[in-house]
């Protein structure tokens, strides 16, 4: 398989084996759109079924995210970047240009949620903690906030 | 309207109110399913809501939200609610949030 190296990953040992960029507006009707794509583009690193489902889970509060926080007043652009790396790592960057986070470790706590009127369960860092393998957020507010998950798929042939 | 399985189907009957889910529960979808939920408890005033999650194929956390927010407003109303027979999407949500302890789940099993 042709390969291709881009930046640091590739001082890990990590190759980027593929790679999507998409751009979408800040509307609620393409967060099923958003992490169906990324569903899409991620089914040739052969996850399964679950690692699958905890994918479109976990994009789709980070997308979330950007359209109730980030843009709450406004129609901004998402930024999804996707790679997938060799040994079977998917790494998935959600970036926006919203309103960013004052205080991100407390985003990140359980149940807290700055949208009580809108019925936000407060669980979304939660879910994608639960479901991916690695989430760094970086944030300034006023500029925007870049989430980063991290999924490694498990090899299903090279039993245990 | 037709309705399909993407869509939300409501029934009251006597002082019961019905309500299955539609396919997939994410935030752009939670908006109108909790407003035509509320707008038919408010009419009918039921004393049990049953909303019925078994052909849920997607729930993200926006679908805890709108379980929170229905327990919270029957309880309001001193009546309950039901979750019935979840599917492995809706319920894996529903135990990660830890509401299976105060919410009555209805399964087969």
């Amino acid at each position: 398989m042709a390969s291709y190296s881009v930046g640091d990953c590739s001082r890990r040992g990590l190759i980027v084996r593929n790679e999507i960029n998409i751009k979408l507006p800040s509307l609620s009707v393409n967060e099923g759109m958003a992490r169906a794509a990324v569903a899409a583009f991620c089914v040739q690193a052969d996850p399964s079924a679950t690692e699958l489902a905890d994918i479109k889970c976990a994009v789709s509060e980070a997308v979330t995210n950007c359209i109730v926080h980030a843009y709450r007043d406004t129609i901004g652009e998402i930024q999804l970047r996707v790679r997938i790396y060799n040994e079977g790592l998917v790494n998935i960057e959600i970036k926006d240009r919203g309103c960013g986070i004052e205080d991100v470790r407390r985003a990140r706590e359980p149940l807290y949620t700055t949208d009580a009127e809108g019925e936000r369960s407060g669980m979304g860092f939660t879910v994608m903690e639960n479901f991916c393998d690695g989430v760094r957020v970086t944030s300034r507010p006023g500029k925007g906030t870049t989430v980063t998950l991290t999924k490694r798929l498990q090899d299903r042939f090279s039993a245990t | 309207m037709i309705k399909t399985k993407a869509d939300i189907a409501i029934r009251v009957h006597a002082d019961v109110m019905d309500v299955r889910l539609p396919c997939e529960i994410d935030h752009h979808s939670a908006v109108r399913v909790r407003r035509m939920i509320d707008e038919s408890i408010c009419a009918h005033r039921p004393k049990t809501l049953r909303i019925d999650a078994s052909g849920v194929d997607f729930m993200d956390s926006s679908g805890l939200g709108l379980l929170m927010g229905r327990l919270s407003l029957m309880k309001k109303l001193k009546g309950e609610l039901i979750l019935s027979h979840p599917s492995p999407a809706a319920l894996r949500m529903v135990r990660l949030a830890g509401m299976e302890r105060i919410i009555t789940i209805e399964t087969n099993k």
